[in-house]
């Protein structure tokens, strides 16, 4: 993890503490808190309508809380939003930029806004567009022009930068070439807050994530270990060949394709039975898998919506 | 100090995108010399006589474009571009960053200024050159720049104020002609009103900045004393449209 120094003081780049947001009579955040530490990749992840844009937004200064308190590079964003603009990079979930003028052009441009902008041709280079510096927003691919809303967001050096679903829509190679862009802002040592419906992209990334569901943060921890994935006993999980007869401690019913799955006291002392019975007894025990539950697993029980997944380890 | 510069700085990106805009820039050009020749081909034949003066139907004309030009390029333009871009999230990664709203907008207007003095010497110098129109010259050229510049910012106002009732980008030229083209009809622009006009057509063209804007330029043309009232009445819709716009303007798609 990249550290881009403590706060003074001991803050944090992000604190929320209890905020709550409502649209009329619809909740959208039900009192949250987060820290977020400075130099930090911070996951947002949740489902469509839990909240999460809702609260980048408020961080972002777009929307006013209706509670709570709030801290973005100590600053309100509610009433300093002047002197939190020019420190923020934002990209937001959908946004266009003028269609008629270059990448360069573009990035020169909003790099104008701002006291102390970063070199325009680094910030091309950083996201790798380099190659297409001179063509017009309107000739990029999906992936490029978000490489490009990156590069706008990153054109004032930002302290702290809000990606908000940054993959979404993307093809898997359009991801990783984000994901790249992501780790390269890491490895700058700035702050980053991303929301993201992607288990894969909050594992990769994220050095903490946060699991929003229904306008409330129902886990946090780092992806590893978040809602005790770490400390959950893994599960065994093997399909013996028709016939054989595997020691009673560690079988149970077959499920309709033949597997068996044990949750054992120690894994250890399990796999040595289970291997050693296979040895002794000349069983082939070509499907063995040893597994913990993803965070995907994690995810959709914690967002309620725990539909069963193929799981692999 | 650091306001103009990020102005000047802003209407550098306006401009180079609106030229590159094929549509914005051929049609906000095209257009008025369009309509030039066509009415001038069609009625422009004879004189009239207007406040008082007979002046050829083209000269007529040649004010009215001037005109038209000026409205196209403040009212429809700034509407529609800024709907769109409104739509397409320009507006509000804009308001995200720390450049203040009024810079931006201001370059807007600057811009959508430069291409109406712009357009009024073309339309002018095409007039002068094909149809012997009059060119204002001297104390009356000083008259209707001041014409110009009131009645473009007023547009440009008024162009930020009608967003507020656009509902998004498709409805934005439909709802911009509905409220602009039945008034360019009643003030005259496309067609002179003559002297047995209903009063109530009249009175309504009265009421609009429309026809105030065009009597304004007119009088340039032809060399007739300004009327300010014309130009303060342009210059109360500008100010109305500039509160409105400040009230209800969303840096955001509606939907």
């Amino acid at each position: 993890m990249a550290e881009g120094g403590p706060g003074v003081d001991g803050s944090a780049a992000v604190m929320v503490n209890s905020m709550t947001k409502s649209y009329g009579s619809t909740v959208a955040v039900a009192g949250i808190d987060l820290r977020i530490e400075y130099g930090q990749v911070f996951a947002l992840l949740g489902p469509n309508g839990a909240g999460k844009t809702t609260t980048v937004e408020i961080l972002e200064g777009y929307r006013r809380r209706d509670g709570g308190e709030v801290s973005v590079l100590g600053l309100d964003p509610g009433r300093q939003g002047a002197a939190l603009k020019p420190r923020i990079g934002i990209v937001l979930q959908s946004t266009g930029v003028d269609r008629y003028l270059t990448v360069a052009e573009t990035v020169a441009m909003y790099s104008s806004y701002y006291p102390h902008p970063r070199p325009v041709d680094e910030v091309i280079e950083l996201v790798g567009l380099a190659e297409k510096r001179t063509s017009r927003v309107v000739k990029l691919s999906g992936g490029q022009q978000r490489r490009l809303d990156v590069a706008i967001a990153l054109a004032g050096d930002p302290d702290l930068l809000f990606l908000d679903e940054p993959t979404t829509g993307f093809d898997p190679s359009a991801r990783r070439e984000a994901w790249q862009v992501v780790k390269n802002l890491a490895s700058l040592g700035k702050t980053v807050l991303l929301t993201t419906h992607y288990m894969d992209e909050a594992q990769y990334l994220a050095d903490r994530v946060a699991v929003i569901a229904a306008g409330r943060i129902v886990a946090e921890g780092t992806p590893a270990a978040i809602a005790g994935r770490d400390t959950i006993r893994p599960r065994l999980r093997y399909r013996p060949p028709a016939g054989a007869t595997p020691p009673a401690e560690l079988t149970g019913p077959p499920n309709t394709d033949g597997w068996i799955e044990v949750v054992p006291e120690d894994l250890t002392t399990a796999l040595h039975q289970l291997t050693g019975w296979a040895i002794e007894h000349g069983v082939a025990l070509d499907d063995l898998q040893i597994l913990r539950p993803s965070l995907e697993e994690v995810y959709l029980q914690l967002t309620g919506d725990a539909a069963p997944v193929e799981v692999t380890s | 100090m650091r306001a103009a510069t990020m102005t000047l700085n802003q209407v550098r990106y306006v401009d180079k995108a609106f030229w590159r805009n094929p549509a914005s820039a051929f049609f906000t050009f095209a257009f008025p010399l369009m309509f030039l020749v066509i009415f001038t081909a069609l009625l422009g034949n004879g004189d009239i006589v207007v406040a008082g003066r007979q002046i050829s139907l083209s000269t007529y004309y040649v004010a009215g474009m001037a005109s038209f030009a000026v409205i196209t390029a403040c009212y429809n333009n700034i509407a529609i571009s800024l709907t769109f871009q409104r739509d397409l999230g320009v507006l509000k990664r804009t308001h995200g960053t720390p450049l203040p709203a009024g810079v931006y907008l201001t370059a807007r207007v600057i811009h959508a200024l430069l291409v109406s003095v712009l357009l009024v010497a073309i339309t002018v110098a095409f007039g002068a050159v094909l149809y012997d129109a009059d060119v204002p010259q001297g104390a009356t050229l000083l008259r209707f720049l001041v014409v110009l510049a009131v009645g473009a910012a007023s547009f440009c106002a008024l162009g930020f104020a009608v967003t507020a009732v656009i509902p998004n980008a498709d409805a934005a030229a439909p709802i911009v002609n509905a409220t602009i083209l039945p008034l360019l009809f009643l003030s005259g622009i496309f067609i002179p009103i003559g002297d047995n006009a209903p009063a109530w057509l009249v009175w309504i063209a009265r009421v609009f900045p429309v026809k105030h804007f065009a009597d304004g330029i007119a009088a340039g043309f032809i060399g007739t004393p300004l009327n300010w009232t014309d130009v303060l009445v342009v210059g109360a819709w500008g100010a109305a449209g500039l509160l409105l716009a400040v009230r209800y303007f969303s840096w955001e798609p509606r939907t």
